[in-house]
This record gives C-alpha cells, structure tokens and sequence, in this order.
C-alpha cells in the first residue's frame, strides 16, 4: 500500500537550478531490494504464500475452497485476528505486549458475567473497561517509568490469568450465558452468512489500517518505532501513544475473548494460552518488523489468514494436529531470515 | 554578505546563570549567554566543555538546577523538546533527530501533518509541500524514499529543512556540517544567510574554524562547564579562540618543556605506517610514519580526525582508499582482528564504553584479550593466567588489593592501566593510545604518562592521541596535527612548543599560502 499516490504531483523540482541544486539524488539501497522489502513488509509477501496455500489446497481436495469451510477457518481465526491488531500497532513502536492471551480470557469472563447481572452493552462496556485498565497498568509502567515492554508485559500475563483463576474460583465456577440471549447473539450471529466475529474483525481491521497509515497518531507510532529518541526531540507525545497503544492492545484482546465466549456461551478460564505467541506470530509473518518502525495491519491479517491456512492443511492431510506448530514455527524461522536477508541488502 | 550590527538587536534567548550537575559531574556552573535576533552565534568548546548539556538545556530536553531561561525577555522553563518547540525553539541535532525508515516528507512534516475535511493526513498536500520546501531552500531529495536510502549529507540537509519550516525564531544547529559536502555545507550557508536576513537568532555548534569565521557573528567559549569568553567573532583571532578552548596561556606556553622520555631509541624502517588514507568526509590522505622506541603523538581539534585515523589503524575505520603497514606489512583494512594479528593494540578513548568489564576483576580483565592464545585445546592453565597478570599488574604498577579486585572499585588512573596491560598480554608492536589521561586526576596523569616513556623506552611504536597540548608536546617525539581530516603540519625535534602547536592547531594560514584553500 502507497500511503502517497503518485496523483497530485506537482511537476516536480525544477531541474534546471544552480550547479548545487543540480546533483542528482543519490539512491543507496538498490532498488530491487527496496522493492522487495518494501513488498514483505507491506503484506504482499504473506499474501502470496497464502494464495499459494489455498491454490494447492485446491487442487489436492476438492473440498477445500468450499465456501463452509473457508467461513469456518475465516471464523475460527477472527478473534486472534482482533488480538493482533493490538500486537502490530504494539511492536511497531518496537514493544511487545505478552498479557494479550490473559486479558483475552478476562473478557470472556467480564463479558459473560456483566451480560448475565446487567445486560450486552454494559457486557461490552464492562469488558472494554476492565481489559483496558489492564492496558493503561501496562501502558503507564512502560511509557512513564520506562520499564521493558517483555518485563511488564510477562506480569500482567501471570497476574491476570491468575486473577482469571480467582473469579472463577479455579475454573470451578462456570459463567454460561443462555444461548438465546442478545449476547450470545454477538458471538453466533451470522449477517449474509458471515459470522458477526468475522464483521466486527473485519471493520476493526479497517479502522485501524486507516488509524496507522493516515492520522497522525499512526504516523507517531510508526516513528516511535523507527527511532524512539528522535521522536522525543521531535517534540512528538510519544510517551502518551505508547499508553494509547497498550490501552488498545488490551481492550481489542478482552473485546475478542468476549466475542469468543459469546460464540461457546461460556467462559473459561483456561482459555487462550499462548495467544500471544500466536499473534506474535501472525504479526511477524505478516512483515512487520520485530524491531519496531515499519509494519502494517494488511500484512497482519495475512500473516493470520495464513497461519489459519496452515492449520487447515494439516487437518486436511490428515496429519496429527501437533503438526500445526511444528509448519508454523517453521513458517516463522522462514520469515525472519528473509527480513534479515532484505536488512543486510539494504544496509550495504 | 552584508554586515549586520547586532549588538543592538533583541535578545530571543537568554541563559542567566545557568547550572546543571549530574551524579558526580558538574557538566555547567553559571553559564550565561545571549542570543539575539539575526546573529549567528558560534558556540565553541572542547568535549566535555558542556556545549551539548547546554544546547539540551535551552532545547527543553534537560532541565538547569538553578538559574533562568528569558525567551524574548519572560522568564521560561521548557518542561520537554515539544515546549521548547512551541516556543519557535528548533533544533538540528547531529545524529538522532530524524525517523530513518520513514520518508523525507513524513520526517518534516511529523508532529504537524496537513490534514484533509476528514481529520485525515493529507500525503498528496505533504508530498507537495515538502517538495515546495526542499525547492526552497535548494535542497534535492526524493521525498518519498526511506530517509536511510539518501545519502547522509541530503539526511542532513533534511533536517535543516524541518528545523527553519517549523518558522523558528530561534535555530540551534549542533554541528551541522560534520556529514555535510563542501557544496552542501555552501547550500547551508545559503540558508544561514537567509534565515539571518529574516531575523532568525542561530546558535551554530562546529570544530571547523574556517566556518565558524565565516558565518558567525558572536562567539562564545565553553571550557570545563564554565563560560569563559563571549564577544564578536571578527576581534577574536584565531589562535587565541584555539588557546581559549584549550585553556592554554600564550604566553606561558611559550618555551619547550623538556621531552619526557630521555634517550629515545630511534631507528630502522618505520613499525607503522599509514599511507595516504582516505574516507569520504572524514580523512584525506593521512600519511605518517611511527618508528621503534618513538611516541608520535596526533594533536588537532575534536573532529579533526584523530580518532578516525586511530580506528584506521586498527582496522575499524572503512577507508576509501589508503593503507595501513605494520612492519612493511599492509594489513587488510576493515577488519580489527588483522591489525590485532600484525601486532596493533589501541587504547579507546571511552573507556566505560569501550572495553573495560567493570564487574570483573583486575585479573579477569587483563586476560580476556590473551585468553585465546593462551589456550591449548580450549582449556586455559590458571598458573599462566595468574603469572601474566602478576608481571603486568608490577610492570605497570597497578594499586590494588589484589588481582581480584573488580575493577569498578579502582581509580581512572589504575582502570587505565588494566586496560593498557590487557592489550600489552597481546605482545604489540604498536601502540595507539586514545586520550589516555582523559578523565583522571593529576598524579594518575603523570603516571600513565611514565608508563607511556617506559614503554617507547622498551621498543614499541606508540601513537599518542591527546587533545592536551602540554601532554603531546611532553609526550612526542614528533607531532602530526590534523585539521579537518587532513594533516596540516608536522612538528619535529626541537619545533615542538606549546605556541606552535596551538598556532599549527589554529591553522593560520601563512602568507604564502592560498587562504581560500577548501
């Protein structure tokens, strides 16, 4: 995606000009590489491999493309899809945010538990609130105290599931919701055949893509990734966006813990372990940098729609479900060592 | 360029008194300067003279322990960059202050996007606005590529570009041309000249004498955190603004002090010998020879290429073209394990940052670098180990408990001393010291100095990097001074005096000489 479209272009620099006005422009990078990094990071990358994926799927099972089982895996995919979008505007700025999988859990039981006293919009409410005060915990020990987004992040994980644990009396306690009620509704519900998750994904992810790539809030968080001190001297509000984005982190993980658990009617409390690495996962493969500076949303929900594809693949080759990792992990290694290839290329 | 009287013009910014300390150092104590609209003002001192700590004063990054900021005569106090931008404050740092992945026209527009109906950036009016700027001032870039696909000088002109646009009344530029080509460095006069003409107080930040003749107004002198001049550029000659930032007196610094090594063994082919090096910006065609039992010290200002030309020796300097001989021997350039191989050891200038394992002890520290060759099959004999360190922590008479010690616990001096006696476990043949007495007391000083004699006294070649003139001229058998990456006078035997160096240092051209020379 070109955030700058070649229309509108005044017609250019003068080339006429002084002797000094006159030097070419000197391009260090080769522009091959440029291109191709430009291109992994953008998400064009990943979205080849997915359809790749779905091609050869296609050919070898007839049942693969099918419209069923397309939604099922488009479905069963939205919620951790809503989880990393939090996690790419995260590792943008080069953090990292490892309480997702927790909160994600919390908002399931927030959500089922306020929608049985006080009905689903105080549900959602509750849920965004309670999940983003977890954020802003997150957020103001990272942002003011600056402590290390891993070392923040991995208490909230244990803190929160713990307190997960706590509400549930240890998963003794079951929080169900009836399956004909408004909030359940949100979780099953279906709008020309499409999942109400999978919509609600779908305009997060529009949202957001426009939040990143054309307000000055996404521009800040992409420069607070490229380069945190030069940011601060910019006099950008870099310390505030880091909360924000910890705040959003949070609230979109406990929003789609709590769509989850409107899909299953219930809460538990052992839900969405290792989440974080999912996403963290579906983050990279989607191209944006590890590091922090560069990445996008569309690439994101590439790198999630693939690693769901993945999944289907191994189901449909009728291999043990344990595989699932071993490809994705594979499918990670892959990617990484591509961009440091890229990296390498355009440092020369 | 016309002349401009600014002695009566309003002052923008102001210091008064101004003090800033950090955990055992006093980086400024009662600094006060003035800044006036459509002056430039040379801000000149040494490292450590405390320019940087004031520039992030009156910038909003650090906050003065006592003292006043005035900003067009009101008492303020910037809490962050961002107040101080809002006040008309910009900034060009000298590295960091731009988001290199991002591009040209995001970089200078960060902070203040134009935006559509929508709220939205607008990229098509940014694109164009940047480009408008950029045609403005006569800079050429592609506004769209990633900033780090432009060469380093169009970075830097960048940054100048986003510094005036933000319609600053006050522009602070921290040593805007050390990346800069010398046509570069012309647009940017261009631009000094202009924003002065629009009645733009500049504060200008450089080493380079020659720019700072021609461009500044007003020139103040920081030494050891203290102001210790101010006054109009033109009635403040060279050699004297040299010795001011040195902190020396002409006058007494007029005789030759004795050459502290005594009988120096001073024969045969040269041990090191660096031909004609050369890096784009930074060194042009250094050349000298260092023999046996000779120190050559290399004397010129910060930026001056001292440094560099240091790391080339060792390897650790990409050079363009050029060679480093160690015994009649090039060694391959770029790679320091090479120049470790042929027998160079360099003391770094920071030593905190480069090299020394402060949680490790004196023993530990000394044998890290020796470890591999002392090693048979991967293990290494303790007794080896202990009788190696034993020799040095002697020959170099290092203070200490023991070899146990950890070296945090020990004074500049004795810290010192470890690092030179773990690259003297290498065996060298050449030695160059950076700044080897930066940063320790008096008597450490004199120490680390006689060991430098002992050491010219028992065969190595030692090249001494020192931005004290009295130390080079005690030190050096001869001195190379440097000045803008080239070597600009060799002073030899009985030449050596402090007066000459800091004359050579200043670099007043000689009648015969083209002055105009770039």
């Amino acid at each position: 995606m070109s955030t700058t479209a070649p229309t509108g272009v005044p017609d250019g620099p003068a080339t006429a000009g002084t002797g000094l006005a006159a030097r070419p422009v000197e391009p260090v990078a080769a522009t091959g590489s440029r291109v191709a990094a430009a291109l992994q990071r953008n998400g064009v990358a990943a979205f080849a491999a997915l359809a790749l994926l779905v091609l050869v799927g296609s050919v070898l099972w007839p049942s693969f493309h099918t419209l069923d089982n397309v939604r099922n895996t488009v479905l069963g995919n939205s919620y951790i899809g809503i989880v990393a979008i939090g996690m790419t505007l995260v590792i943008i700025t080069g953090g990292i945010d490892l309480s997702v999988g927790s909160v994600f859990a919390l908002g399931g039981v927030v959500g089922v538990y306020v929608s049985n006293q006080a009905g689903p919009v105080a549900a959602v409410l509750a849920t965004i609130v309670a999940c983003g005060l977890i954020g802003l915990i997150n957020g103001m020990l990272i942002g003011y105290a600056r402590m290390a987004p891993f070392i923040v992040t991995l208490a909230t994980l244990f803190g929160v599931r713990g307190l997960v644990y706590q509400l549930t009396g240890a998963g003794a306690r079951t929080y169900s919701v009836p399956s004909d009620s408004f909030f359940a509704h949100l979780g099953t519900g279906v709008l020309l055949t499409i999942g109400y998750p999978v919509l609600i994904a779908i305009a997060l992810y529009v949202v957001f893509h426009v939040v990143l790539e054309r307000t000055p809030f996404g521009l800040t968080t992409l420069a607070i990734g490229g380069g945190e001190d030069a940011a601060v001297l910019m006099g950008l509000k870099v310390r505030r966006t880091k909360v924000s984005l910890y705040v959003v982190s949070a609230a979109l993980a406990g929003v789609a813990g709590m769509l989850q658990a409107a899909q299953l009617v219930s809460a538990s409390p052992i839900i969405a372990t290792g989440y974080e690495l999912q996403a963290i996962a579906a983050v990279v493969i989607g191209g944006t940098l590890l590091t922090g500076g560069a990445g996008s949303l569309i690439g994101t929900a590439a790198g999630v729609l693939l690693l769901g594809t993945i999944n289907a693949f191994i189901r449909e080759l009728q291999l043990d479900s344990t595989w699932n990792n071993v490809v994705s992990g594979a499918f990670l290694v892959t990617v990484v060592v591509v961009q440091r290839l890229l990296n390498y290329r355009r440092a020369d | 360029m016309a002349e401009l009287t600014t002695a009566g013009a309003l002052p923008v910014l102001e210091a008064r008194g101004v003090s800033k300390s950090f955990p055992g150092v006093k980086a400024l104590s009662d600094v006060s300067i003035t800044v006036r609209a459509g002056e430039v003002h040379a801000l000149v001192g040494e490292n450590g003279a405390g320019k940087s700590t004031l520039i992030k004063i009156l910038t909003g990054v650090y906050q003065c322990d006592s003292g006043e900021l005035r900003h067009r005569g009101e008492p303020v106090t910037f809490a962050d960059p961002r107040a101080a931008q809002a006040a008309g404050i910009s900034t060009i740092y000298q590295e960091l202050d731009l988001v290199p992945m991002q591009s040209a026209a995001r970089n200078l527009y960060l902070g203040r996007e134009p935006r559509t109906r929508l709220r939205l950036v607008d990229f098509a009016r940014m694109r164009r606005e940047a480009n408008a700027l950029l045609d403005d001032y006569q800079i050429r870039a592609d506004v769209d590529v990633p900033l780090n696909t432009l060469g380093l000088g169009t970075q830097q002109m960048i940054s100048v570009a986003r510094a005036v646009a933000l319609h600053a009344n006050v522009v602070i530029m921290d040593e805007p041309t050390s990346s800069l080509e010398s046509r570069e460095v012309e647009t940017l006069f261009g631009i000094i000249r202009r924003l002065r003409s629009e009645g733009v107080a500049i504060v200008y930040v450089s080493h380079r004498l020659d720019e700072l003749y021609r461009i500044c107004d007003t020139v103040s002198v920081l030494r050891d955190g203290r102001l210790v001049h101010t006054g109009p550029m033109a009635e403040l000659p060279r050699v004297q603004l040299v010795a001011t930032m040195l902190g020396r007196e002409l006058q007494t610094a007029l005789h030759r002090s004795a050459p502290g090594g005594g009988d120096r063994i001073v024969a045969g082919p040269p041990v090191l010998e660096l031909r004609g090096l050369t890096r784009r910006n930074r060194l042009h065609d250094v050349s000298l020879e260092v023999h046996r039992g000779e120190v050559v010290g290399l004397g010129g200002l910060l930026g001056a290429g001292r440094s560099e030309t240091g790391m080339a020796v060792l390897g650790a300097q990409e050079l363009d073209s050029g060679a480093v001989l160690v015994e009649g021997k090039p060694i391959r350039t770029g790679s320091p394990g090479a120049a470790i191989e042929a027998g160079v050891a360099l003391l770094p200038e920071d030593r905190k940052l480069e090299g020394i394992l402060p949680n490790l002890s004196i023993r530990d520290n000394i044998a890290i670098a020796a470890l591999p060759r002392m090693s048979r099959l991967g293990l290494v004999s303790d007794k080896r180990i202990d009788q190696l360190v034993e020799h040095f922590m002697a020959r170099l008479h290092i203070r200490a408990t023991g070899p146990g010690q950890k070296v945090s616990t020990l004074s500049g001096g004795n810290q010192q001393k470890v690092m030179l006696a773990r690259w003297l476990c290498l065996s060298p043949r050449v030695l160059v010291l950076d700044e080897p007495t930066r940063g320790i007391d008096v008597g450490a000083k004199f120490e680390v100095r006689q060991t430098i004699d002992e050491l010219a006294a028992e065969g190595l070649a030692v090249l001494l990097i020192s931005s004290e003139t009295e130390e080079l001229v005690d030190e050096s058998d001869r001195i190379v001074v440097l000045k803008d990456g080239a070597v600009v006078a060799v002073l030899d035997g009985d030449d050596i005096s402090e007066h000459d160096l800091v004359q050579a240092i200043a670099a007043v051209p000689s009648p015969e000489e083209d002055p105009t020379r770039d």
